[in-house]
Protein backbone atom coordinates (compact mmCIF):
# COMPACT_ATOMS: atom_id res chain seq x y z
CA UNK A 1 0.00 0.00 0.00
CA UNK A 2 1.22 3.16 -0.47
CA UNK A 3 -0.24 6.80 -0.50
CA UNK A 4 -0.96 10.21 -2.75
CA UNK A 5 -1.16 13.27 -1.43
CA UNK A 6 -4.88 14.60 -2.30
CA UNK A 7 -4.36 18.16 -0.34
CA UNK A 8 -2.18 20.40 1.26
CA UNK A 9 -3.06 22.66 3.77
CA UNK A 10 -1.37 24.73 5.83
CA UNK A 11 -1.21 22.59 9.28
CA UNK A 12 -2.47 19.35 7.50
CA UNK A 13 -1.48 17.19 4.42
CA UNK A 14 -4.11 14.75 3.51
CA UNK A 15 -3.25 11.44 1.75
CA UNK A 16 -4.96 8.77 0.35
CA UNK A 17 -4.03 4.77 0.41
CA UNK A 18 -3.91 3.03 -3.00
CA UNK A 19 -4.68 -0.39 -2.99
CA UNK A 20 -4.62 -1.88 -6.35
CA UNK A 21 -1.81 -2.96 -8.49
CA UNK A 22 1.71 -3.65 -7.83
CA UNK A 23 3.27 -7.34 -7.59
CA UNK A 24 1.93 -9.71 -4.86
CA UNK A 25 3.81 -11.41 -1.99
CA UNK A 26 5.62 -14.53 -3.73
CA UNK A 27 4.43 -17.61 -2.63
CA UNK A 28 6.86 -19.94 -1.17
CA UNK A 29 6.21 -23.28 -2.58
CA UNK A 30 7.60 -25.31 0.66
CA UNK A 31 4.42 -27.27 1.00
CA UNK A 32 5.29 -30.54 3.21
CA UNK A 33 7.98 -32.71 2.36
CA UNK A 34 10.50 -35.17 4.34
CA UNK A 35 13.62 -33.14 4.05
CA UNK A 36 14.64 -29.55 5.76
CA UNK A 37 12.52 -26.11 5.26
CA UNK A 38 13.96 -23.49 3.33
CA UNK A 39 15.94 -21.60 5.34
CA UNK A 40 15.01 -18.51 3.74
CA UNK A 41 11.26 -19.09 4.26
CA UNK A 42 11.46 -16.72 7.10
CA UNK A 43 12.98 -14.09 4.99
CA UNK A 44 10.55 -13.59 2.03
CA UNK A 45 10.35 -10.09 0.72
CA UNK A 46 8.53 -8.70 -2.23
CA UNK A 47 10.07 -8.28 -5.71
CA UNK A 48 11.64 -4.62 -6.80
CA UNK A 49 8.24 -3.16 -8.56
CA UNK A 50 9.03 -0.39 -10.89
CA UNK A 51 5.51 0.28 -11.23
CA UNK A 52 5.59 1.16 -7.27
CA UNK A 53 8.84 3.40 -7.55
CA UNK A 54 7.76 4.89 -10.92
CA UNK A 55 4.29 5.55 -11.30
CA UNK A 56 3.40 7.34 -7.75
CA UNK A 57 0.14 7.96 -8.82
CA UNK A 58 -0.81 5.88 -11.02
CA UNK A 59 -4.70 7.52 -11.68
CA UNK A 60 -2.96 10.60 -13.27
CA UNK A 61 0.55 9.01 -14.71
CA UNK A 62 0.54 8.76 -18.67
CA UNK A 63 3.37 7.89 -20.73
CA UNK A 64 5.32 9.94 -24.03
CA UNK A 65 8.03 9.22 -26.23
CA UNK A 66 10.29 12.26 -26.97
CA UNK A 67 11.19 13.29 -30.46
CA UNK A 68 13.89 15.22 -30.66
CA UNK A 69 17.15 16.93 -29.03
CA UNK A 70 16.19 19.94 -27.50
CA UNK A 71 16.35 19.19 -23.98
CA UNK A 72 19.33 16.95 -24.72
CA UNK A 73 21.84 18.84 -22.28
CA UNK A 74 19.49 17.91 -19.42
CA UNK A 75 19.85 14.59 -20.44
CA UNK A 76 16.50 13.63 -22.17
CA UNK A 77 17.49 12.71 -25.83
CA UNK A 78 15.17 11.65 -29.02
CA UNK A 79 13.44 7.93 -28.39
CA UNK A 80 13.33 8.64 -24.52
CA UNK A 81 10.46 7.51 -23.10
CA UNK A 82 8.81 9.68 -20.00
CA UNK A 83 6.35 9.41 -17.50
CA UNK A 84 4.07 12.33 -16.81
CA UNK A 85 2.28 13.15 -13.86
CA UNK A 86 -0.78 15.36 -14.70
CA UNK A 87 -1.53 15.52 -10.88
CA UNK A 88 1.60 18.01 -10.28
CA UNK A 89 1.23 21.45 -10.11
CA UNK A 90 4.18 23.01 -12.86
CA UNK A 91 6.48 24.78 -10.99
CA UNK A 92 9.52 26.91 -11.98
CA UNK A 93 12.46 24.12 -13.03
CA UNK A 94 9.55 21.82 -13.62
CA UNK A 95 10.43 19.73 -16.99
CA UNK A 96 6.55 19.68 -18.30
CA UNK A 97 4.87 18.34 -21.39
CA UNK A 98 3.01 21.47 -22.84
CA UNK A 99 0.65 22.27 -25.53
CA UNK A 100 1.72 25.43 -27.20
CA UNK A 101 -0.58 26.28 -30.67
CA UNK A 102 -1.65 23.32 -31.56
CA UNK A 103 1.07 20.71 -30.36
CA UNK A 104 3.25 18.75 -27.94
CA UNK A 105 6.27 20.20 -26.80
CA UNK A 106 8.86 19.23 -23.75
CA UNK A 107 10.57 22.14 -21.92
CA UNK A 108 11.70 23.29 -18.77
CA UNK A 109 9.16 25.84 -16.95
CA UNK A 110 10.21 29.15 -15.59
CA UNK A 111 7.10 31.77 -14.49
CA UNK A 112 7.14 35.52 -14.76
CA UNK A 113 5.46 38.23 -13.89
CA UNK A 114 2.13 37.89 -16.65
CA UNK A 115 3.88 35.41 -18.70
CA UNK A 116 5.40 31.96 -18.81
CA UNK A 117 8.70 30.42 -20.30
CA UNK A 118 9.45 27.26 -22.01
CA UNK A 119 13.27 27.19 -21.75
CA UNK A 120 15.42 24.52 -23.63
CA UNK A 121 18.11 22.39 -22.84
CA UNK A 122 20.20 23.09 -26.00
CA UNK A 123 21.45 26.13 -26.75
CA UNK A 124 20.68 25.99 -30.54
CA UNK A 125 17.38 26.62 -29.63
CA UNK A 126 15.46 29.31 -27.98
CA UNK A 127 13.29 30.21 -24.89
CA UNK A 128 9.67 30.56 -26.18
CA UNK A 129 7.31 33.27 -24.63
CA UNK A 130 4.06 31.80 -23.74
CA UNK A 131 1.88 34.82 -23.02
CA UNK A 132 -2.38 35.18 -23.32
CA UNK A 133 -2.12 35.47 -27.07
CA UNK A 134 -1.09 31.76 -27.10
CA UNK A 135 -3.09 28.78 -26.91
CA UNK A 136 -1.43 27.29 -24.32
CA UNK A 137 -1.74 24.15 -21.29
CA UNK A 138 0.67 22.48 -19.21
CA UNK A 139 -0.85 19.34 -19.91
CA UNK A 140 1.59 17.15 -16.94
CA UNK A 141 4.69 17.27 -15.18
CA UNK A 142 7.65 15.01 -16.37
CA UNK A 143 8.69 12.27 -13.09
CA UNK A 144 10.92 9.87 -14.64
CA UNK A 145 12.60 10.07 -18.40
CA UNK A 146 13.48 5.95 -19.36
CA UNK A 147 16.35 5.64 -21.83
CA UNK A 148 17.31 2.66 -23.28
CA UNK A 149 21.14 1.81 -24.13
CA UNK B 1 -26.40 11.74 0.81
CA UNK B 2 -26.15 10.22 -2.52
CA UNK B 3 -23.80 12.18 -5.61
CA UNK B 4 -24.08 11.27 -9.05
CA UNK B 5 -20.90 12.00 -11.27
CA UNK B 6 -20.98 11.78 -14.95
CA UNK B 7 -18.47 12.52 -17.41
CA UNK B 8 -19.43 15.67 -19.95
CA UNK B 9 -19.77 14.12 -23.71
CA UNK B 10 -16.87 10.74 -22.44
CA UNK B 11 -15.89 9.34 -25.70
CA UNK B 12 -15.19 13.33 -26.94
CA UNK B 13 -13.33 14.36 -24.03
CA UNK B 14 -11.35 11.00 -24.26
CA UNK B 15 -9.61 12.11 -27.52
CA UNK B 16 -9.42 15.65 -26.55
CA UNK B 17 -7.23 15.00 -23.65
CA UNK B 18 -4.71 13.17 -25.96
CA UNK B 19 -5.36 16.10 -28.89
CA UNK B 20 -6.22 19.04 -26.89
CA UNK B 21 -6.38 21.14 -30.25
CA UNK B 22 -9.88 19.56 -30.65
CA UNK B 23 -11.31 21.91 -27.08
CA UNK B 24 -14.03 23.69 -28.13
CA UNK B 25 -14.55 22.32 -31.66
CA UNK B 26 -16.87 19.87 -32.76
CA UNK B 27 -16.13 15.45 -32.69
CA UNK B 28 -18.62 13.13 -32.74
CA UNK B 29 -17.75 9.13 -32.39
CA UNK B 30 -19.18 6.18 -34.35
CA UNK B 31 -20.03 3.30 -32.94
CA UNK B 32 -18.08 -0.58 -33.67
CA UNK B 33 -17.36 -0.49 -37.66
CA UNK B 34 -18.42 2.77 -38.08
CA UNK B 35 -21.84 2.45 -38.35
CA UNK B 36 -23.62 5.03 -36.71
CA UNK B 37 -22.98 7.77 -34.64
CA UNK B 38 -23.14 7.33 -30.83
CA UNK B 39 -21.34 10.36 -29.32
CA UNK B 40 -21.55 13.83 -30.06
CA UNK B 41 -19.59 16.86 -28.28
CA UNK B 42 -21.57 19.84 -27.65
CA UNK B 43 -20.53 21.64 -30.42
CA UNK B 44 -21.14 18.65 -32.97
CA UNK B 45 -24.91 18.86 -31.43
CA UNK B 46 -25.67 21.95 -31.82
CA UNK B 47 -24.65 21.84 -35.56
CA UNK B 48 -27.60 19.28 -35.19
CA UNK B 49 -25.76 16.04 -36.30
CA UNK B 50 -28.57 13.68 -35.07
CA UNK B 51 -27.83 10.84 -32.33
CA UNK B 52 -27.62 7.58 -34.23
CA UNK B 53 -27.24 9.08 -37.40
CA UNK B 54 -25.88 6.23 -39.91
CA UNK B 55 -22.49 7.39 -40.54
CA UNK B 56 -22.63 7.13 -44.97
CA UNK B 57 -25.38 9.50 -44.60
CA UNK B 58 -23.56 12.20 -42.54
CA UNK B 59 -20.18 11.82 -43.93
CA UNK B 60 -20.67 14.89 -46.36
CA UNK B 61 -22.38 17.08 -43.63
CA UNK B 62 -19.21 16.56 -40.90
CA UNK B 63 -16.88 17.35 -43.31
CA UNK B 64 -18.80 20.76 -44.56
CA UNK B 65 -19.26 21.74 -40.89
CA UNK B 66 -16.23 20.82 -39.74
CA UNK B 67 -17.17 18.10 -37.34
CA UNK B 68 -13.66 15.74 -36.81
CA UNK B 69 -15.22 12.26 -36.88
CA UNK B 70 -13.63 9.19 -34.31
CA UNK B 71 -13.80 5.40 -34.46
CA UNK B 72 -15.18 4.19 -31.25
CA UNK B 73 -11.67 3.54 -29.35
CA UNK B 74 -13.01 1.05 -26.54
CA UNK B 75 -9.68 0.49 -24.97
CA UNK B 76 -8.62 4.05 -24.62
CA UNK B 77 -12.13 4.90 -23.04
CA UNK B 78 -12.14 1.93 -20.95
CA UNK B 79 -8.69 3.02 -19.23
CA UNK B 80 -9.80 6.51 -18.95
CA UNK B 81 -12.91 5.70 -16.96
CA UNK B 82 -10.78 3.15 -14.70
CA UNK B 83 -9.23 5.95 -14.17
CA UNK B 84 -12.02 8.52 -13.25
CA UNK B 85 -13.78 5.87 -10.86
CA UNK B 86 -10.24 5.02 -9.66
CA UNK B 87 -10.30 8.99 -8.27
CA UNK B 88 -14.03 9.00 -7.23
CA UNK B 89 -13.41 6.48 -5.39
CA UNK B 90 -10.48 8.33 -3.03
CA UNK B 91 -13.81 10.71 -1.76
CA UNK B 92 -15.67 7.75 -0.48
CA UNK B 93 -15.76 3.94 0.13
CA UNK B 94 -18.91 3.38 -1.47
CA UNK B 95 -19.56 3.25 -4.74
CA UNK B 96 -21.64 2.09 -7.52
CA UNK B 97 -19.88 2.29 -11.62
CA UNK B 98 -23.25 3.01 -13.10
CA UNK B 99 -21.66 3.07 -16.38
CA UNK B 100 -18.43 3.51 -18.30
CA UNK B 101 -18.86 7.07 -17.45
CA UNK B 102 -21.28 7.48 -14.82
CA UNK B 103 -20.79 6.91 -11.13
CA UNK B 104 -23.15 6.94 -7.92
CA UNK B 105 -21.32 7.92 -5.01
CA UNK B 106 -22.89 6.96 -1.13
CA UNK B 107 -21.69 9.90 0.97
CA UNK B 108 -22.76 9.02 4.64
CA UNK B 109 -21.24 10.72 7.88
CA UNK B 110 -20.85 13.71 5.83
CA UNK B 111 -22.76 15.97 8.19
CA UNK B 112 -20.30 18.43 8.85
CA UNK B 113 -18.93 18.67 5.60
CA UNK B 114 -20.23 21.52 3.16
CA UNK B 115 -21.02 19.23 0.13
CA UNK B 116 -21.11 21.57 -2.93
CA UNK B 117 -17.20 22.23 -1.97
CA UNK B 118 -16.78 18.61 -1.63
CA UNK B 119 -18.34 18.18 -5.08
CA UNK B 120 -16.08 20.92 -6.23
CA UNK B 121 -12.89 19.50 -5.01
CA UNK B 122 -14.04 15.81 -6.58
CA UNK B 123 -14.94 17.84 -10.28
CA UNK B 124 -11.22 19.83 -9.69
CA UNK B 125 -9.18 16.80 -8.96
CA UNK B 126 -10.72 14.22 -12.04
CA UNK B 127 -10.30 16.93 -14.45
CA UNK B 128 -6.70 17.73 -13.36
CA UNK B 129 -5.86 14.34 -13.35
CA UNK B 130 -7.17 12.86 -16.42
CA UNK B 131 -7.76 15.77 -17.99
CA UNK B 132 -11.94 14.73 -17.98
CA UNK B 133 -14.72 17.56 -17.07
CA UNK B 134 -17.20 15.77 -15.14
CA UNK B 135 -20.97 17.07 -13.54
CA UNK B 136 -21.77 16.24 -9.98
CA UNK B 137 -25.21 16.37 -8.75
CA UNK B 138 -26.21 15.82 -5.06
CA UNK B 139 -29.30 14.93 -3.04
CA UNK B 140 -30.57 13.12 0.00
CA UNK B 141 -31.65 10.27 -2.97
CA UNK B 142 -29.85 8.26 -6.31
CA UNK B 143 -33.03 9.58 -8.66
CA UNK B 144 -32.66 13.34 -6.96
CA UNK B 145 -29.06 13.26 -7.67
CA UNK B 146 -29.56 12.18 -11.01
CA UNK B 147 -32.09 15.49 -11.22
CA UNK B 148 -29.62 18.05 -9.77
CA UNK B 149 -26.78 16.27 -12.32
CA UNK B 150 -28.95 17.19 -15.34
CA UNK B 151 -29.29 21.29 -12.93
CA UNK B 152 -25.60 21.81 -13.11
CA UNK B 153 -24.77 20.38 -17.01
CA UNK B 154 -28.10 22.26 -17.47
CA UNK B 155 -26.83 25.44 -16.00
CA UNK B 156 -22.85 25.02 -16.33
CA UNK B 157 -22.30 29.05 -16.04
CA UNK B 158 -24.61 29.73 -12.71
CA UNK B 159 -23.75 25.77 -11.32
CA UNK B 160 -19.98 25.43 -12.49
CA UNK B 161 -21.22 21.79 -12.92
CA UNK B 162 -21.62 20.73 -9.37
CA UNK B 163 -24.94 21.10 -8.13
CA UNK B 164 -26.48 19.96 -4.76
CA UNK B 165 -30.14 19.86 -3.87
CA UNK B 166 -30.76 19.28 -0.42
CA UNK B 167 -33.81 21.89 1.07
CA UNK B 168 -37.76 20.57 1.27
CA UNK B 169 -37.58 23.87 -1.07
CA UNK B 170 -34.99 23.32 -3.03
CA UNK B 171 -36.71 19.49 -4.30
CA UNK B 172 -39.72 20.94 -4.90
CA UNK B 173 -38.15 23.38 -7.08
CA UNK B 174 -35.89 20.95 -9.00
CA UNK B 175 -38.79 18.32 -9.97
CA UNK B 176 -40.83 21.06 -11.22
CA UNK B 177 -38.16 21.47 -13.20
CA UNK B 178 -37.95 18.35 -14.55
CA UNK B 179 -40.13 16.79 -17.34
CA UNK B 180 -41.31 13.48 -17.08
CA UNK B 181 -39.77 12.17 -19.96
CA UNK B 182 -36.21 13.35 -18.23
CA UNK B 183 -37.09 11.46 -15.22
CA UNK B 184 -33.97 8.37 -14.26
CA UNK B 185 -36.00 5.05 -14.54
CA UNK B 186 -38.84 6.36 -16.63
CA UNK B 187 -39.10 4.65 -20.04
CA UNK B 188 -40.90 6.66 -23.09
CA UNK B 189 -43.91 4.01 -22.54
CA UNK B 190 -44.43 5.11 -18.97
CA UNK B 191 -43.88 8.69 -19.50
CA UNK B 192 -46.19 8.87 -22.58
CA UNK B 193 -49.19 7.39 -20.27
CA UNK B 194 -48.10 9.59 -17.47
CA UNK B 195 -48.61 12.80 -20.03
CA UNK B 196 -51.84 11.38 -20.82
CA UNK B 197 -53.20 12.02 -17.36
CA UNK B 198 -51.36 15.58 -17.16
CA UNK B 199 -48.38 14.44 -15.37
CA UNK B 200 -45.95 16.44 -17.07
CA UNK B 201 -43.04 17.17 -14.77
CA UNK B 202 -41.42 15.05 -11.56
CA UNK B 203 -43.19 17.38 -9.19
CA UNK B 204 -46.72 16.14 -11.14
CA UNK B 205 -45.63 12.17 -10.17
CA UNK B 206 -44.49 12.60 -6.84
CA UNK B 207 -48.15 14.19 -5.74
CA UNK B 208 -49.78 11.26 -7.41
CA UNK B 209 -51.50 8.79 -5.12
CA UNK B 210 -49.51 5.57 -4.26
CA UNK B 211 -51.95 3.19 -4.90
CA UNK B 212 -52.35 4.49 -8.68
CA UNK B 213 -48.61 4.62 -9.11
CA UNK B 214 -48.20 0.71 -7.72
CA UNK B 215 -50.71 -0.38 -10.18
CA UNK B 216 -49.80 1.05 -12.97
CA UNK B 217 -46.24 1.33 -12.60
CA UNK B 218 -46.09 -1.80 -10.47
CA UNK B 219 -43.72 -1.46 -7.45
CA UNK B 220 -40.46 0.01 -9.25
CA UNK B 221 -42.69 2.66 -10.06
CA UNK B 222 -43.72 3.56 -6.79
CA UNK B 223 -40.25 2.97 -5.33
CA UNK B 224 -38.80 5.22 -7.87
CA UNK B 225 -41.82 7.57 -6.77
CA UNK B 226 -40.74 6.98 -2.94
CA UNK B 227 -36.94 8.08 -3.63
CA UNK B 228 -37.96 11.34 -5.88
CA UNK B 229 -39.85 12.64 -2.69
CA UNK B 230 -36.39 12.07 -0.97
CA UNK B 231 -37.06 9.29 0.77
CA UNK B 232 -33.79 7.03 0.19
CA UNK B 233 -35.40 3.53 -1.37
CA UNK B 234 -32.84 3.09 -4.42
CA UNK B 235 -29.43 2.02 -2.67
CA UNK B 236 -26.32 1.40 -4.11
CA UNK B 237 -25.41 -1.64 -6.19
CA UNK B 238 -22.09 -2.59 -5.87
CA UNK B 239 -20.23 -4.98 -7.38
CA UNK B 240 -20.29 -6.05 -10.99
CA UNK B 241 -23.55 -6.47 -11.69
CA UNK B 242 -24.73 -10.15 -13.66
CA UNK B 243 -26.19 -9.04 -16.74
CA UNK B 244 -29.41 -10.09 -17.48
CA UNK B 245 -29.27 -10.27 -21.08
CA UNK B 246 -25.69 -10.82 -23.47
CA UNK B 247 -25.33 -9.75 -27.11
CA UNK B 248 -23.17 -9.78 -30.09
CA UNK B 249 -23.89 -8.23 -32.93
CA UNK B 250 -22.25 -6.81 -35.13
CA UNK B 251 -22.25 -4.99 -38.95
CA UNK B 252 -20.32 -6.54 -41.83
CA UNK B 253 -17.40 -4.51 -43.63
CA UNK B 254 -19.34 -5.41 -46.57
CA UNK B 255 -22.31 -8.10 -47.20
CA UNK B 256 -22.38 -11.76 -46.61
CA UNK B 257 -24.43 -14.15 -48.53
CA UNK B 258 -23.10 -17.70 -48.49
CA UNK B 259 -24.63 -19.63 -45.76
CA UNK B 260 -21.15 -20.73 -45.22
CA UNK B 261 -19.54 -17.42 -44.42
CA UNK B 262 -22.72 -16.04 -42.27
CA UNK B 263 -22.44 -19.92 -40.09
CA UNK B 264 -18.79 -19.02 -39.29
CA UNK B 265 -19.84 -15.33 -38.36
CA UNK B 266 -22.86 -16.81 -36.23
CA UNK B 267 -20.47 -19.51 -34.03
CA UNK B 268 -17.74 -17.00 -34.03
CA UNK B 269 -20.92 -14.26 -31.92
CA UNK B 270 -22.12 -17.45 -30.22
CA UNK B 271 -18.81 -18.27 -28.87
CA UNK B 272 -18.36 -14.48 -27.61
CA UNK B 273 -21.30 -14.62 -25.81
CA UNK B 274 -20.59 -17.94 -24.06
CA UNK B 275 -17.55 -16.54 -22.80
CA UNK B 276 -18.91 -13.95 -21.47
CA UNK B 277 -21.43 -16.07 -19.93
CA UNK B 278 -18.52 -18.38 -18.57
CA UNK B 279 -16.80 -15.31 -17.06
CA UNK B 280 -19.97 -14.17 -14.92
CA UNK B 281 -20.46 -17.54 -14.00
CA UNK B 282 -23.99 -17.98 -15.64
CA UNK B 283 -25.89 -20.69 -17.78
CA UNK B 284 -28.59 -19.33 -20.92
CA UNK B 285 -31.63 -20.44 -21.41
CA UNK B 286 -32.66 -18.85 -24.51
CA UNK B 287 -30.83 -17.95 -27.01
CA UNK B 288 -31.86 -15.52 -30.16
CA UNK B 289 -30.32 -15.23 -33.50
CA UNK B 290 -31.18 -12.41 -36.01
CA UNK B 291 -30.02 -11.20 -39.44
CA UNK B 292 -30.98 -8.39 -41.19
CA UNK B 293 -29.92 -6.61 -44.93
CA UNK B 294 -29.04 -3.25 -45.55
CA UNK B 295 -32.14 -0.95 -44.34
CA UNK B 296 -31.01 1.76 -46.37
CA UNK B 297 -30.73 0.80 -49.55
CA UNK B 298 -33.41 1.83 -51.43
CA UNK B 299 -33.35 -0.86 -53.96
CA UNK B 300 -34.00 -3.95 -52.06
CA UNK B 301 -36.88 -4.41 -49.40
CA UNK B 302 -36.21 -4.99 -46.02
CA UNK B 303 -35.19 -7.99 -44.26
CA UNK B 304 -34.89 -8.36 -40.64
CA UNK B 305 -35.52 -11.38 -38.83
CA UNK B 306 -34.94 -13.21 -35.69
CA UNK B 307 -35.59 -16.54 -34.23
CA UNK B 308 -35.78 -17.38 -30.55
CA UNK B 309 -34.81 -20.83 -29.74
CA UNK B 310 -35.24 -22.13 -25.54
CA UNK B 311 -32.16 -24.11 -24.77
CA UNK B 312 -33.37 -27.36 -23.61
CA UNK B 313 -31.26 -27.00 -20.45
CA UNK B 314 -29.68 -24.12 -18.93
CA UNK B 315 -25.69 -24.14 -20.80
CA UNK B 316 -22.85 -21.77 -21.32
CA UNK B 317 -20.75 -24.37 -23.83
CA UNK B 318 -19.41 -22.50 -26.28
CA UNK B 319 -19.81 -26.29 -28.12
CA UNK B 320 -23.53 -26.19 -27.74
CA UNK B 321 -24.73 -22.81 -27.94
CA UNK B 322 -22.55 -22.57 -31.23
CA UNK B 323 -24.60 -25.14 -32.43
CA UNK B 324 -27.91 -24.14 -31.33
CA UNK B 325 -26.93 -20.86 -32.94
CA UNK B 326 -26.25 -22.46 -36.33
CA UNK B 327 -29.62 -24.40 -36.19
CA UNK B 328 -31.25 -21.26 -35.80
CA UNK B 329 -29.59 -19.24 -38.77
CA UNK B 330 -30.24 -22.05 -40.94
CA UNK B 331 -34.05 -21.82 -40.32
CA UNK B 332 -33.51 -17.87 -40.93
CA UNK B 333 -31.08 -18.02 -44.29
CA UNK B 334 -32.72 -16.90 -47.72
CA UNK B 335 -30.30 -18.08 -50.80
CA UNK B 336 -29.79 -13.96 -52.56
CA UNK B 337 -29.73 -12.17 -50.06
CA UNK B 338 -26.96 -9.66 -48.79
CA UNK B 339 -26.56 -9.36 -45.63
CA UNK B 340 -25.19 -6.34 -43.39
CA UNK B 341 -25.63 -7.25 -40.17
CA UNK B 342 -26.77 -10.25 -37.81
CA UNK B 343 -26.02 -10.96 -34.12
CA UNK B 344 -26.49 -13.38 -31.41
CA UNK B 345 -28.40 -12.83 -28.19
CA UNK B 346 -28.71 -15.18 -25.07
CA UNK B 347 -31.17 -14.17 -22.05
CA UNK B 348 -32.81 -15.86 -19.41
CA UNK B 349 -29.35 -16.13 -17.51
CA UNK B 350 -29.40 -18.35 -13.85
CA UNK B 351 -26.67 -18.52 -11.96
CA UNK B 352 -24.05 -21.92 -12.75
CA UNK B 353 -24.43 -23.40 -9.34
CA UNK B 354 -27.97 -23.26 -9.78
CA UNK B 355 -28.42 -24.83 -13.08
CA UNK B 356 -31.49 -27.49 -13.42
CA UNK B 357 -30.64 -30.79 -14.98
CA UNK B 358 -32.99 -32.02 -17.47
CA UNK B 359 -33.88 -35.25 -16.94
CA UNK B 360 -33.77 -36.60 -19.67
CA UNK B 361 -30.95 -34.02 -21.52
CA UNK B 362 -28.51 -33.75 -19.95
CA UNK B 363 -25.70 -31.58 -20.96
CA UNK B 364 -22.53 -33.42 -22.06
CA UNK B 365 -20.62 -32.74 -18.53
CA UNK B 366 -17.07 -33.03 -20.53
CA UNK B 367 -18.26 -29.88 -21.90
CA UNK B 368 -17.56 -28.02 -18.41
CA UNK B 369 -13.55 -29.33 -18.29
CA UNK B 370 -13.00 -28.44 -21.66
CA UNK B 371 -14.46 -25.18 -21.43
CA UNK B 372 -12.41 -24.60 -18.61
CA UNK B 373 -9.24 -25.24 -20.20
CA UNK B 374 -10.28 -23.18 -22.93
CA UNK B 375 -11.02 -20.50 -21.29
CA UNK B 376 -7.60 -20.72 -19.55
CA UNK B 377 -5.70 -21.24 -22.90
CA UNK B 378 -7.17 -18.40 -24.93
CA UNK B 379 -6.53 -15.67 -21.66
CA UNK B 380 -2.96 -16.52 -21.88
CA UNK B 381 -2.49 -16.91 -25.30
CA UNK B 382 -4.88 -14.71 -26.78
CA UNK B 383 -7.66 -16.51 -28.10
CA UNK B 384 -6.08 -18.99 -29.56
CA UNK B 385 -8.21 -21.50 -29.04
CA UNK B 386 -11.51 -21.63 -31.28
CA UNK B 387 -14.37 -24.24 -31.55
CA UNK B 388 -14.84 -26.43 -35.15
CA UNK B 389 -16.91 -24.11 -36.98
CA UNK B 390 -15.21 -21.22 -36.51
CA UNK B 391 -12.26 -19.98 -39.10
CA UNK B 392 -8.79 -20.41 -37.95
CA UNK B 393 -7.33 -18.42 -41.36
CA UNK B 394 -10.03 -15.68 -41.71
CA UNK B 395 -9.37 -12.72 -39.25
CA UNK B 396 -12.55 -10.30 -39.49
CA UNK B 397 -11.15 -6.78 -38.64
CA UNK B 398 -13.62 -4.21 -37.82
CA UNK B 399 -14.31 -1.54 -39.73
CA UNK B 400 -12.29 1.64 -37.99
CA UNK B 401 -11.18 4.37 -40.55
CA UNK B 402 -11.26 6.90 -37.80
CA UNK B 403 -10.09 5.21 -35.25
CA UNK B 404 -7.49 7.64 -32.68
CA UNK B 405 -4.41 6.02 -30.72
CA UNK B 406 -4.05 3.51 -28.03
CA UNK B 407 -2.74 6.33 -26.39
CA UNK B 408 -2.73 4.68 -22.54
CA UNK B 409 -2.74 1.15 -23.40
CA UNK B 410 -0.44 0.28 -25.88
CA UNK B 411 3.03 1.17 -25.35
CA UNK B 412 3.65 2.17 -29.31
CA UNK B 413 0.77 4.44 -29.64
CA UNK B 414 1.31 6.83 -26.65
CA UNK B 415 1.83 10.26 -27.30
CA UNK B 416 5.11 11.80 -29.46
CA UNK B 417 6.28 15.05 -27.65
CA UNK B 418 8.37 17.16 -29.37
CA UNK B 419 11.31 18.41 -27.81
Amino acid sequence: MRLVKTKDTPSLSFYTPLTEGGLKQPIIEGGISAGFPSPAEDFTEVSIDLNLELLKNPSSTFFCRVSGDSMQDIGIADGDLLIVDKSLEPKDDKIAVCFIDGEFTLKKIKLDKDCCWLIPANKNYKPIKVTSENEFIVWGVVTYAIKSY
Amino acid sequence: MFALVDCNNFYASCERVFNPALEGKPIAVLSNNDGCFIARSNEAKALGLPMGAPAFKYEAFCKANGIKVFSSNYPLYGDMSARVMQILSQFTPEIEIYSIDEAFLLLKGFDYVDLATYGKEMQQRVEKWTGIPVSIGIAPTKALAKVANKIAKKFKERTGGVHVIETAESITKALKWTQIADVWGIGRQHARRLEAVQVNTAYDFIKLPEDWVRKQMAVVGLRLQQDLKGIPTLGLEEGQKSKKGIATTRSFEGTLNSLPDLEERIATFANHCAQKLRAQKSAANVLMVFVRNNPFDPKVPRISKHIAIPLAYPTDSSITLGQVAIKGLRALYEAGVDYKKAGVMISGLVPVNGKQLDLFQREQPKHDALMAVMDKMNKRYGNALKVGNQDLQRTWKMKQEHLSKRYTTSLSEIITVSS
